[in-house]
């Protein structure tokens, strides 16, 4: 199975990158997402895969599961997860105004500051 | 996007949704939930409610500013860490009382940590929310 | 301590407290290093019996580096000259620059200098060394460009920094490479086990490092030409770090190294060569100058020339001289630096065709330039006198007696001139055209060289009956196997003393007709003074469009190159250092089931339509698709926690895309088909670099020994079932607290964003184009800023009201 994952996390990785890589603002938007969900993924598939082995002590308090999955790495994603919303909506809001100021959404129009557009 | 059966629904979805996310966030410490998964619930119902009715509804249901919400939030989770200190702990070192509050279960300085969580993340989401279905 | 009094604002002068605090300062000033010099005598005689006194602080104990000090005869030498010049200069400052606004700021600079320069010469510690070495660097660069309106003086004092600079780090090479050859970072160790260097193959490396070190620091050619130039520093810093200590810097480097260097080829050779070559060179320029300073600087070059040249010898005279030389140099040229600096105070020029016939005005200036000028001349009983028979001394026993003893004559030659002209011309030259006088020097600017002047006089007089064991102890401390001689001011009718004399008369002539002498010199002249500067300028020039080049290349402006060149980066590193080769070959994967593959399926096709679809709704709809798809992964391996956040933040993010992206412009293919292959190929490669990291780490996963902690602890102490909860809100409370605020600033930032009044750039043209109008009156660009944070702050008002509104339907 982590063979499988690993794939999957090479494809998301590779997918963001070659979108990040991309002119237009949008598409540079939709591969810091596709990279955001690729993190996410692979801190999961590295801090170990277990089956149904959810990280919860019965009352009697003990593990409930045998094998548990390793609460840690869990906890690190949940952050990321939440943090990774934020920094999506910020850049979102980020390309939005640029857009808006510039009018255009091809990012080698933004090579240059306002003075030297102005004399160009 | 009015679409009158999606208000009417979302009307009567958002209390449950809202009720939905308190039982996350008050179960999150023995079962899976917690504040973040709660508040983002409760931002969801909100963020459903913005879209069909509009912002300016959505905020008077709301009643305050996000941006306060998210205030309080912080300082519930930061003042949460103070009993500890008091009894020379370290800060933030969970406090617990020794007895149960029936269906809400213990009472302790996590719970409060954890419910700082849910107003601030509810309040995070719901002003970036406000901010960019406003105009 | 300084900067914190409230002095450079005229405005304080008025209150009373804060001129009786500058005057407190004022007092202290000169009195740290007096009771440093105090406390460092009552030392003496312990040292001069053998102690070395020794004194350290853990500094970085992970690294083992401890900041050790020690305190040995030539240590103290130096040390005592630091403090006891010190002393005079911050007590001639203190008069020297009344009136200037930036006066504390020096005094700052100068109190570090002074604490740095006796780190350095104390240090035991190499690291420690090497820091005391830059932190002079450092003062030595705000000192020189104190008058920082002034072009060249910026100039100049980055020319010092970068030289020194280079050196210094070529230096911590040098002595890092010495610390792996020893095994030690102590400098009394290393010394203590010479066979390791000199058996290293490294040998010759790290002499040729180290003497760049000291070889830039001390002014030694080709590096000599940023002292000159550091004349731009007011005259107290000139006469102090310029001349007195911290150039003697790379020579008390050479000197301590001695006993591990000395007789390894290359460092004898190189020493002997740039001493004499810096000797003579400094020299020949020094007699051809005008001002007062550059006449001084110059033959401070020549002088520490001579010093390196002695050390290289080696020999008893040589060693013998170069500690006498050291010590009768740093008088008589603070003497005259200071003595200087009084004179263009009280004239308003340094230079020497202007002045003369001062002796009637300021006669003890001319006293305290007398007695330094017949040191420098070499004139008994001047300890300079002394230094110089030693010199002489020295050079007749070498193993090029004639070729060596020609060089030092030659020196004593320029040297006399020097004296003639700093001395003789300004005091008892004609005075025809002397400037007038703008004031008369107080004593504060009068006393300090008088008693330096004095002092080394005594010290020729007294070195005999004195000064015989420190001299014998810092000897010991360079050469370990060389006897000291007699410092008797006379020791008879023999050689040296003949040449000494033929100098003395013969430089008198030549002083007399230098004139036509200038002339006769002027290309070689030109030559030496325009060439090593040149080179400096034309590889400050060459790093600049090497910089230029780079960036324009790396750094182009455009997102994709940057974003390229980290990725090409990353995987060049990553793949470089990925260690396949010793991984566990049994690794205990789960076994594949297959309703479970689907998963990862629809991952991969989802992603697919990310990248090729060609409107923007199903684009967001294939990242909605995967981010549901990975919730469902997290509930197959045990995190419902993570799902359910996945979730609700995979809806809301769709929303905020939708949102945005559908006023955002459609999808278009700007980029061409060559690059988009090039990118292809590059996120292919790495996008599998991670795959790759992904399997080797879960291979040599190791459940975490924390991860046990909090499984142990989660119910018994945290009163919790839910370990991912707890983790969060209770082990980890402090981690997400910041994260919750790392949340709340991007909202904030968001609202700001949105808030924040943009000029479209037609409008910014517009706007622009006025404000190149507006840049001659700066009071209308003024009004216009803040008009413009008006309306922000009324647009916000207008905000806050219909919220109001809002909150009361």
């Amino acid at each position: 199975m982590e063979v499988v994952m690993a794939i999957t996390v090479g494809v998301l990785y590779a997918a963001g990158f070659y979108m990040i890589l991309r002119r237009s603002l949008v598409k540079v938007i939709i591969g810091l997402a596709l990279l955001s969900h690729a993190s996410n993924l692979f801190l999961f598939t590295v801090g170990g895969l277990t089956r149904n082995g959810t990280p919860l002590i019965s009352e009697s308090g003990v593990m409930e599961a045998e094998v548990y999955a390793d609460p840690l790495p869990q906890a690190l994603i949940l952050t990321a997860i939440v943090i990774g919303f934020g920094v999506q909506a910020f850049a979102l809001v980020l390309f939005k105004r640029v857009f808006q100021t510039v009018k255009s959404d091809d990012l080698d129009e933004l090579t240059t500051t306002e003075q030297a557009e102005v004399t160009s | 996007m009015r679409s009158n059966i999606l208000t009417t629904a979302t009307g009567f979805l958002l209390p449950l949704l809202l009720l939905f996310s308190v039982f996350l966030l008050l179960r999150g410490h023995n079962e899976p939930g917690g504040g973040f998964v709660g508040g983002l619930a409760a931002a969801s119902a909100f963020s459903l409610h913005a879209i069909t009715h509009g912002v300016r509804p959505t905020r008077a249901v709301l009643r305050v500013q996000p941006r306060l919400l998210m205030g309080i939030g912080l300082w519930v989770a930061i003042l949460s860490g103070l009993p500890a200190l008091l009894l020379d702990l370290p800060y933030l070192t969970g406090q617990w009382a020794g007895w149960k509050i029936p269906s809400i279960g213990k009472l302790g300085t996590p719970l409060f940590f954890d419910i700082g969580v849910y107003l601030a993340v509810l309040g995070m989401v719901m002003t970036i929310v406000f901010e960019l279905v406003e105009d | 301590m300084i900067s914190a009094s409230p002095s450079s604002h005229s405005k304080s002068d008025t209150s009373v407290i804060g001129q009786l605090a500058r005057s407190v300062v004022l007092c202290l000033l000169p009195l740290i290093p007096l009771a440093i010099t105090t406390w460092l005598a009552m030392q003496f005689e312990k040292i001069v019996s053998g102690e070395t006194l020794t004194f350290e602080i853990a500094w970085v104990p992970s690294l083992g580096i401890e900041a050790s000090f020690f305190l040995d005869a030539f240590s103290l030498t130096f040390a005592l000259l630091v403090s006891g010049i010190g002393t005079l200069v911050m007590l001639y400052a203190t008069s020297y620059m009344t009136g200037d606004l930036r006066k504390w700021r020096l005094f700052g600079w100068l109190m570090l200098f002074l604490f740095a320069m006796l780190g350095l010469v104390t240090a035991d510690n190499i690291i420690v060394l090497f820091v005391f070495w830059e932190l002079t660097s450092i003062s030595s660069y705000f000192l020189i460009g104190h008058k920082h309106e002034d072009a060249t003086a910026r100039a100049s004092a980055l020319q010092a920094l970068l030289v020194t600079g280079t050196g210094g780090l070529a230096m911590l090479a040098g002595l890092i490479l010495v610390a792996m050859a020893t095994g030690t970072d102590q400098l009394t160790e290393i010394l203590d086990q010479p066979e390791l260097i000199r058996q290293s193959p490294f040998v010759t490396g790290m002499a040729a490092l180290l003497l760049l070190g000291a070889f830039t620091k001390s002014a030694q050619f080709p590096f000599h030409f940023w002292l000159p130039d550091a004349m731009s520093a007011p005259t107290p810093v000139s006469a102090y770090l310029h001349s007195a200590t911290m150039v003697k810097a790379g020579v008390y480097l050479v000197a301590r190294l001695s006993p591990a260097f000395a007789g390894v080829p290359f460092w004898d050779f190189s020493v002997i060569i740039a001493g004499t070559v810096t000797a003579l060179l400094g020299g020949f320029l020094a007699w051809q100058q005008t001002d007062l300073k550059r006449i001084l600087a110059f033959s401070t070059i020549s002088a520490l020339g001579t010093l390196m040249l002695l050390l290289g010898l080696g020999t008893t005279y040589a060693v013998q001289a170069a500690v006498l030389f050291l010590v009768a140099h740093s008088f008589y040229k603070g003497t005259l630096f200071l003595v200087a600096g009084a004179v263009d105070h009280t004239c308003g020029t340094r230079d020497i065709t202007r002045l003369g016939g001062l002796m009637r005005h300021v006669p003890g200036l001319g006293l305290a330039a007398i007695l330094a000028g017949v040191s420098l001349a070499g004139v008994p009983p001047a300890a300079g006198f002394l230094a110089k028979e030693f010199v002489l001394k020295a050079s007749l026993g070498s193993d090029w007696p004639e070729l060596l003893t020609a060089v030092v004559f030659l020196i004593s030659l320029f040297f006399v001139m020097v004296a003639g002209l700093v001395v003789i011309k300004p005091f008892f030259g004609s005075s025809e055209s002397l400037p007038q006088m703008l004031h008369r020097p107080d004593a504060r600017l009068v006393l300090p060289p008088l008693f330096l002047g004095i002092a080394g006089m005594a010290a020729g007089l007294l070195a005999n009956v004195y000064g015989k064991p420190i001299v014998a102890g810092a000897m010991a401390a360079i050469s370990p196997d060389v006897k000291i001689k007699s410092l008797a001011l006379w020791q008879g009718w023999n050689l040296p003393l003949m040449l000494s004399l033929v100098a003395l008369v013969s430089g008198g002539v030549l002083y007399a007709v230098r004139q036509p002498m200038i002339s006769l010199f002027a290309p070689l002249t030109r030559f030496c003074v325009v060439f090593p500067t040149d080179v400096y300028r034309a590889s400050l020039a060459g790093l600049n469009s090497m910089t230029r080049w780079q960036s324009h290349l790396l750094q182009d402006g455009r997102l994709r190159v940057y974003l390229l060149v980290v990725l090409i980066t990353l995987c060049s590193l990553v793949a470089g250092t990925l260690n396949v080769v010793n991984l566990p070959t049994e690794a205990s994967w789960l076994p594949l089931k297959p309703y479970e593959m689907m998963m990862p399926f629809l991952i991969l096709c989802a992603t697919l339509m990310a990248i090729r679809a060609k409107s923007r709704m199903a684009a967001i709809c294939a990242l909605g698709v995967i981010g549901y798809a990975i919730a469902l992964i997290f509930v197959i391996f045990g995190a419902p926690d993570l799902a359910m956040t996945q979730l609700a933040i995979e809806t809301l993010t769709v929303l905020l895309f939708v949102f945005v992206i559908y006023r955002m412009p459609r999808f278009a293919t700007l980029s061409g088909r060559k690059s988009r292959v090039r990118d292809a190929i590059v996120a292919i490669i790495a996008g599998g670099l991670m795959s790759v990291i992904a399997l080797v780490a879960s291979m040599s996963h190791v459940p975490s020994r924390v991860s046990e902690f909090y499984a142990n602890n989660s119910y018994t102490v945290a009163q919790g079932r839910n370990l991912v909860n707890v983790i969060l809100v209770d082990f980890r409370g402090l981690d997400t607290m910041a994260e919750v605020t790392v949340l709340s600033i991007a909202a904030l930032g968001i609202v700001a964003l949105m808030r924040l009044q943009f000029r479209s750039v037609s409008d910014s043209t517009d706007s622009v184009k006025e404000e190149d109008a507006e840049v001659k009156d700066d009071m209308d660009n003024t009004k216009a800023d803040t008009e413009s944070v008006e309306r922000l702050t009324h647009d916000s008002h207008i905000d806050n009201d219909s919220d109001i509104s809002k909150r009361n339907p």
